[in-house]
């Protein structure tokens, strides 16, 4: 690289990590750049389909990324991913049943829901050693899809119908309006864990998950860092479940407790990367991707298959994911 | 609503037929959890396949389902040692229980419950023996079926022989050493790691057979295991996490529960009672009944 | 007196680590605390410390009762401890180990303080040269100074070091001597929990003798090593 061409990058990033002006503008240019290039894309591709599809991988990148706010930040692994998941969904199903309120107004809704849920949960188990809480989430989202079979009034077993609305604001067809919705979810989530990470939020979550006792001898306040990071976390996984009915347009407690959410939410992180923000949304861009094309080439129970043995293997031999292997290339070199 | 006594009495017993079986089914997590602190989250997954071995010797050969479970056994016990040795090898030997080795057991969970899914659909499967319709009947009009009395007698069984075994074997005193001091064994020339490893054996081991009880009881398909999976760590915890006689206690506890709740309010709350259970023990008292 | 605790007990099931233990501890002073191995010596910084809850008694600190306390609420009135076995934060580099109690104990976002008072200790424990590297890569005696640095970094009024020399050679260890000695001056209590003999003697103002979870003996260097039942218990291994 040429001695002008260094010397501006390093200017970039050295004003990107200071606080400066230049790198977020930088940053949010290029972010710019991405959205519109991904929305001429799809719109040559021509069918909703590929906006639905685009849709599905944002959604992981919510998803990932809301789950390892708290597993790849502070180490408390949530298997219950598909219950913050549906308490968003089914959020989203009373309001549509009840008040009729439009999508932007009913994810905050549906993020509160899932927060307090996930505030309830950490405040019972949190104080307890790590499995435990792992154990209960676990069990949570068995419990929660249990009484939502229950509960005839969203359709129960049985399931509800909804209606996409008739007007879509701004965006031409509801496939792009679902999409542009997910991506700023998407963004937001992203923007999140990137505040979180760097923050002394962040800070005292990492110093959680290498050492708790040592941790909480340092003046970490560790019960409440792990309740804001499991409310969090919560929240954003109810946000992104809040626009599914209107994807779906038929909802049963099979698909918003779906077997592909609870897999994936751990596995893409993991696969990823879980100790910056990036490597979930790597993790999900990537196997994402890879779940869109499969599904149509072999059957999905095959391709969430797929997506476990990644999950084992990765877990086995790259611990620290994509992100880790590329940092270990890296020291290597140096 | 006026309760019915001979409701109760027969949710009691029903329940109690329950505990026995739900005993063999958490005996396992009681000794890779309890005693080893393993996070064993897959064992459930272990006894639906166990349950699937039954019903494929028994449907495509005619083995008694029993018997069944009794020729996989082996098989499971060295395939849970291989697993442990994977586990052991690729991250307790880093360190502290970490947030991989917990995605490794969720993985396996997953893998195993997909695969049956992809071999065996989604239909519920069931097998044929002699004990499967016939009752037996007691006094006071209780009549009870003997395919809930079978596993009860199995499940009991094993639980005591593995107590047995614990006690009086030497390897079993190792792994009840080994699950209050490594270190200590190690001193007398032990290999933790190797006790560890066998333990887990025998852990998966007795999920196999708790599988060929499950599907002596009720009709079985690949998604049952999430439901025990609540079951097995309440059933560990209450019962005091090392304790087999407090596990046996605790499944009984969790099977009259749930029996009682199934009669009075329908099956579909049936899941419920076992987070319930070990939200409220985790609360209360984490050290469970039994407990140290 | 900055600690006094009184009766503390502390079983584990039916085993009785600690035995009404009574303690003080003054504000500028230098206490050693020695004792064989399984005395209960961690145990009993580790109910100090609130890493594990007293079956019985009471802990005061300055004054206040922080028998219920948590462990990170203590930290932060002024009682810090180093671990007997490191305990760093393996994810992080030397100086953002040091950061962490900067941040949560003295002051938040203030970034240019934090970084500041990091320099600061890190010169104090002699780890400049070493700030940017990770705990994997250092050597027993960076290790243990670094565990007193995170201890310092939350401003303590107490230091309690548990074995901070164990393993080391004569030299390392008279250098973390040094290093404790000048805290000391500075006007932190310290507790020194140590096998070492030559260094606990040297250093202690007073010895605390713990044997099977019971104080045997408290007093001074010369009369609690001529005390019969230490000799017996302890010094004659």
């Amino acid at each position: 690289m040429s001695v002008v061409a260094k010397t501006a990058k390093d200017e970039v990033a050295r004003s990107a990590t200071r606080g400066g002006w230049l790198g977020p503008l930088l940053a949010a240019s290029i972010g710019a750049a991405l959205i519109a290039a991904t929305f001429l894309v799809l719109d040559w591709l021509g069918t909703d389909y590929a906006y639905l599809a685009a849709y599905t991988v944002l959604q992981f990148v919510v998803l990932a990324t809301a789950w390892n706010i708290l597993g790849g930040y502070a180490g408390y692994v949530n298997f219950g991913s598909a219950g913050f998941f549906a308490i968003g969904v089914y959020t989203s199903v009373v309001v549509y049943q009840t008040i009729q309120l439009p999508i932007l107004a009913t994810i905050p809704l549906a993020a509160a829901t899932a927060g307090l849920v996930g505030f309830a949960t950490g405040y019972l188990t949190l104080r307890l050693r790590g499995v435990f809480f792992s154990i209960a989430t676990l069990a949570l989202a068995i419990v929660l899809q249990t009484l939502i079979v229950n509960w005839d009034w969203v359709g129960g077993a049985r399931g509800v119908y909804v209606l996409r609305p008739q007007t879509v604001p701004v965006f031409g067809s509801y496939a792009r309006y679902l999409f542009a919705v997910m991506l700023g979810l998407a963004i937001l989530s992203v923007l999140i864990a990137r505040l979180v990470e760097n923050s002394w939020l962040g800070q005292g979550l990492a110093a959680i998950r290498d050492d708790e006792v040592a941790a909480e001898c340092s003046g970490v306040p560790s019960l409440w860092l792990k309740l804001m990071a499991t409310t969090l976390s919560g929240a954003l996984m109810g946000a992104a479940g809040a626009p599914f009915p209107y994807f779906i347009t038929y909802v049963d407690p099979n698909t918003a407790f779906s077997l592909s959410i609870a897999v994936n939410t751990i596995a893409m992180p993991l696969i990823g990367g879980t100790t910056t923000w990036a490597g979930p949304v790597i993790g999900a861009l990537l196997i994402g991707s890879l779940q869109q094309y499969a599904t149509v080439t072999i059957s999905s129970a095959a391709n969430l298959l797929i997506v476990g043995v990644l999950l084992v293997v990765f877990v086995i031999i790259a611990p620290n994911g994509i992100i880790g292997l590329i940092t270990s290339i890296r020291e290597r070199r140096q | 609503m006026a309760v019915s006594w001979d409701l109760l009495i027969n949710a009691v017993l029903s329940g109690l037929l329950l505990g026995g079986f739900y005993a063999a089914v958490a005996v396992g997590v009681t000794i890779a959890f309890g005693m080893l602190d393993i996070v064993n989250i897959a064992h459930p997954a272990f006894i639906v396949l166990g349950a699937f071995i039954a019903y494929w010797l028994n449907s495509s050969y005619g083995i008694d389902p029993l018997l069944a479970s009794l020729l996989a056994a082996p098989f499971a016990f060295l395939g849970g040692r291989a697993l442990y040795r994977l586990y052991y090898y690729a991250f307790e030997r880093r360190g502290e229980e970490s947030l991989q080795g917990l995605a490794f057991f969720f993985g396996i969970l997953f893998i195993v419950e997909v695969s049956l899914l992809l071999h065996f659909g989604v239909d519920y499967r069931t097998v044929e023996a002699a004990y499967i319709g016939p009752s037996v009947d007691l006094p006071f009009s209780l009549s009870v079926p003997l395919r809930l009395l079978t596993p009860l007698l199995v499940g009991l069984a094993m639980v005591l022989a593995i107590q047995i075994f614990l006690s009086r074997t030497f390897i079993g005193r190792a792994i009840l050493a080994v699950s209050q001091d490594p270190g200590a064994l190690r001193m007398v020339g032990g290999n933790p790691v190797k006790v560890k490893e066998i333990a887990f054996g025998i852990a998966i081991a007795t999920a196999i057979i708790a599988g060929a009880l499950l599907i002596i009881i009720q009709p079985v398909e690949p998604s049952v295991g999430r439901e025990f999976i609540g079951r097995v760590f309440a059933i560990c915890v209450l019962g005091g996490m090392t304790s087999l006689a407090g596990t046996v206690l605790a499944a009984m506890i969790l099977g009259v529960a749930e029996s009682i709740t199934t009669t009075f309010w329908g099956p579909s709350w049936a899941p419920a009672v076992a987070f319930s259970i070990l939200l409220i023990t985790l609360a209360v008292r984490p050290s469970g009944i039994l407990g140290r | 007196m900055i600690i006094e605790a009184t009766g503390v007990t502390k079983k584990f099931g039916g085993f009785t680590a600690l035995n009404a233990i009574n303690f003080t501890l003054g504000a500028r002073e230098r206490v050693g605390l020695i004792g064989p191995n399984g005395s209960g010596k961690s145990t009993f910084v580790n109910c100090l410390t609130g890493v594990l809850p007293a079956s019985e008694g009471m802990v005061r600190f300055d004054g206040q009762d922080i028998t219920q306390l948590a462990a990170w609420k203590r930290a932060r009135l002024g009682l810090s401890r180093s671990f007997q076995i490191p305990r760093p934060f393996r994810g992080m580099t030397v100086r953002q180990n040091i950061e962490i109690p900067l941040t949560f104990i003295v002051g938040r976002s203030d970034r240019a303080r934090i970084e500041a008072e990091a320099d600061a200790i890190l010169a104090q424990v002699g780890l400049s040269a070493r700030a940017r590297a990770r705990p994997r890569s250092l050597s027993q005696v960076e290790l243990r100074k670094l565990e007193l640095g995170r201890a310092l970094a939350a401003k303590p009024r107490v230091l309690i070091a548990d074995e901070a020399m164990a393993g080391l050679s004569d030299p390392e260890v008279d250098e973390i001597l040094d290093l404790l000695m000048r805290l000391n001056s500075e006007g932190i209590a310290i507790l020194l929990i140590e096998h070492i003999m030559r260094a606990v003697i040297r250093f202690s103002e007073r010895i605390v003798v713990l044997v099977a979870g019971a104080k045997i003996a408290d007093g001074p260097p010369a009369d609690v090593m001529a005390h019969p039942e230490v000799v017996r218990a302890y010094l004659g291994e």
